[in-house]
């Protein structure tokens, strides 16, 4: 018997640790209850990547998106909507306030996405290999393994343009084939970086979480391809769901004969092992990566030698990050050319970004290269959150840039972004609105690159550090003028002569910013002030008279007891005790406290 | 399950497609509509819904989706289903038990002919489809 409803819930991290498992479980109690089990089918899927309004529920054929939703709705779910045939309209996502959006395709987030990565997330069960299957899984696999040689597949990769996503954009076809070349090697090792550390980022995780089999099925493509008999994962510990899906898919892939001894009939041989990571941020660099598989403390050495020729335990490997590795099936189901005509001449395809910060929708989306900041901030992310004023755009995390409003109509791609000053990265974007001071962002950012610095290099370790202290020196208004030129100078020597890309990069966010938004860091240095009001040394809260009623809703909520004053008379904050965390500010309901 | 062959995951692959091509709604031209209001369901809509899913598994037709939907008004004539086919007008047949949606399947779907005996009605003017006016 068919299933005539199905109900998809979100099982990505971010609707999880909003109780989408409860949700799951009462949806399946109701089904079962009504007698349904046998007609409504209830499915944990991967991310819908709408998580501003997780966790979500959505329910076919109808194609009912229902948002925020609680385990106490799934009674009314099931009984209005799967007995009843009704939609429930107050769970039902709603933008402007006054149509409802009921179905998937009416919502703007999704209208400009293009998706190849997460093409199965928020639609499968990515615990169920046959649902992985069904939806042409493995089938690249078939061709590679009994319709093509291994030099069609690489042709197929560089026709396609495929770059790496990890963030530097390598073409992809290159490391396989340099790994290929290799004849003498006894043992040759395929590699999938899953060490994803950007603050902000999780596109990789949700691609795990929701879809597994796709990075195994492209590992076993390129084993067949290079002849490599074995695969590494390398994952952070801290992404629990995103292991247990993959153990879940490796045992059934195993299960299947689509992993392990003689995949298929075939006579080829390919397994793969997962690698937990202590989640350092120096181990997504590709040689450190593979000296903590290996065993070792995780620190990067030179290149060359590449680890295409010479990686893990001194063998021929290749290593790809998760984003690349799951477009690989498609390229090779649907062919090279299909792929290079999607994006731009320059960067083909599409890119993953988790849109984050002050942005009314934020979530994961996917877009064809070449679509501009513009149309991700304002068409898909629906613009700055509370009507603020845009400021700025963080894209690569702490290896990249800010980018301004004048070059939000840029269409981005890998070249597009490194000559604005910032860099893909792996697609982390951060969007600051007016209430963001640029300088106590771009500390931010320093200070998670000074943490993770392995310390193995003299200019990342010294260099970051005395970043660091001249940036503390101006956010405490103590800066002097040639504090900017002195960071550009250590910037640029730390660009040079950092041995990996942790510290090549860990100035970008310092150049990038000292470039737009010079003015900024002169209001700290010359006139004392952050016009934002963000850091602590620079401001003082004060009270207006004029506009304070004495409701005594301040004082009450002060951690330090800094404000005294009467019921009915204005109020007074003792600045000597002032700790500066804004909770009156917050709390006035009449402005009547001010940020100076 | 055994560690599968070529010809056997292929297999497996194609029995499994059909039921998720279910949950893909793009590219599926016909819609059937089951009026599963209380009137329905007491004359047998779900008896119906169940049939057309079937019916549909066996003919092998991927690019018909079936929805259900509140009572339709004429409940005198429940269970009553809309049926929107490309190349067809819209109909609304009612009186539907099993057979006659195994006749709907056949001739409505299949062979373009419509069930006359049993349509009842054209769709109402959807208000909200023309903007409004």
């Amino acid at each position: 018997m068919a299933y005539r409803s199905y109900i998809l819930v979100c099982g990505g991290t971010a609707c999880e640790s909003s109780k989408a498992n409860a949700i799951y479980e009462s949806l399946l109690n109701e089904v079962d209850g009504q007698g349904l089990s046998e007609e409504v089918q209830v499915i944990k899927t991967g991310c819908f990547g709408f998580c501003e309004q997780g966790p979500i529920v959505k329910i076919l054929p109808e194609d009912s998106f229902y948002v925020q939703v609680t385990p106490s709705d799934a009674k009314e779910l099931v009984e209005e909507h799967i007995v009843k045939g009704r939609e429930v309209k107050r769970l039902l996502y709603d933008k402007e306030g006054s149509k409802k959006h009921a179905k998937v395709e009416d919502i703007k987030f999704y209208q400009k996405q293009f998706r190849i990565v997460l093409r199965n997330c928020g639609f499968i069960d990515p615990e169920n290999v046959d649902e992985y299957i069904a939806r042409e899984g493995y089938s690249a696999l078939e061709k590679v393994l009994f319709e093509m040689s291994g030099d069609e597949v690489i042709q197929e990769l560089r026709t396609a343009g495929l770059r790496g996503r990890g963030g530097a954009g390598f073409p992809t076809w290159m490391k396989w084939n340099f790994t290929k070349q290799v004849k003498d090697a006894d043992q040759k090792y395929i590699v999938c970086n899953a060490d994803e550390g950007d603050p902000g980022a999780y596109m990789d995780r949700s691609t795990l979480e929701g879809d597994p089999h796709s990075v195994l099925e492209a590992m076993t493509i390129a084993g067949k391809t290079v002849g490599a008999n074995q695969g590494y994962i390398y994952i952070r510990a801290e992404y629990p769901l995103a292991i247990h899906r993959l153990e879940v898919a490796m045992a059934q892939a195993r299960d299947y004969g689509l992993l392990g001894k003689n995949i298929l009939d075939s006579g080829f041989d390919f397994d793969i092992e997962i690698r937990l990571g202590a989640g350092a941020f120096v181990c997504g660099e590709e040689t450190a990566l593979l000296a903590s598989i290996e065993g070792e403390r995780g620190m990067p050495v030179p290149r060359p030698p590449f680890p295409a020729v010479k990686g893990l335990w001194g063998k021929p490997t290749v290593i790809n990050n998760v984003e690349t590795w799951a477009n690989i099936p498609v390229i090779i189901m649907k062919g090279g050319d299909w792929f290079s005509q999607i994006g731009t001449h320059d960067s083909s395809g599409t890119k993953v970004f988790a849109l984050t910060g002050k942005i009314r929708n934020s979530g994961l989306v996917e877009v064809p290269m070449g679509t501009t900041l513009r149309e991700i901030i304002y068409d898909i992310g629906g613009g700055i959150a509370n009507d603020k004023k845009f400021k700025a755009v963080q894209t690569g995390g702490p290896s990249g840039g800010v980018i301004t409003e004048e070059f939000l109509d840029t269409p981005i791609d890998f070249g597009s972004l490194q000559k604005l000053g910032s860099m893909m990265g792996s697609g982390g974007m951060i969007v600051m609105d007016e209430d963001d001071c640029i300088v106590d962002v771009t500390k931010f950012y320093l200070e998670f690159s000074v943490e993770e610095s392995c310390g193995k290099c003299a200019p990342c370790r010294i260099g970051g550090r005395s970043l660091m202290n001249i940036l503390d020196k101006i956010t405490k208004g103590n800066g002097t003028i040639e504090d900017i030129e002195q960071m550009k100078e250590i910037g640029h020597a730390m660009k040079q002569a950092s041995l990996c890309a942790l510290g090549q990069t860990a100035p970008n966010p310092i150049l990038s910013t000292v470039k737009h938004f010079e003015a900024e860091y002169l209001a700290h240095i010359n006139d004392k002030t952050c016009p934002a009001g963000k850091c602590k040394s620079l401001i003082t809260y004060n009270i207006l008279p004029d506009l304070c009623i004495g409701c005594t809703a301040c004082a009450r909520k002060c951690p330090t007891a800094a404000i005294t004053g009467e019921r009915r008379q204005v109020h007074v904050i003792d600045q000597a005790a002032c700790i500066k965390c804004g909770a009156c500010f917050e709390t006035c309901k009449f402005g009547a406290i001010e940020i100076r | 399950m055994a560690k599968m062959t070529l010809q056997e995951l292929r297999k497996l692959r194609d029995s499994k497609k059909t039921e998720i091509q279910k949950r893909d709604l793009s590219g599926k031209e016909t819609q059937i509509i089951v009026g599963m209001g209380t009137c329905g369901i007491a004359a047998g809509a779900k008896n119906v819904l169940d049939t057309f899913l079937t019916q549909l598994e066996i003919h092998n037709l991927n690019s018909v989706v079936v929805t259900q939907t509140g009572c339709m008004g004429l409940c005198y004539v429940e269970p009553t289903i809309e049926v929107i086919a490309p190349g067809m007008p819209s109909v609304i047949y009612g009186k539907v038990d099993a057979e006659v949606a195994k006749k709907i399947v056949e001739e409505h779907i299949i062979h373009k002919r419509m069930v006359s005996e049993h349509v009842f009605d054209r769709p109402s003017v959807d208000i909200i489809k023309d903007g409004g006016k």
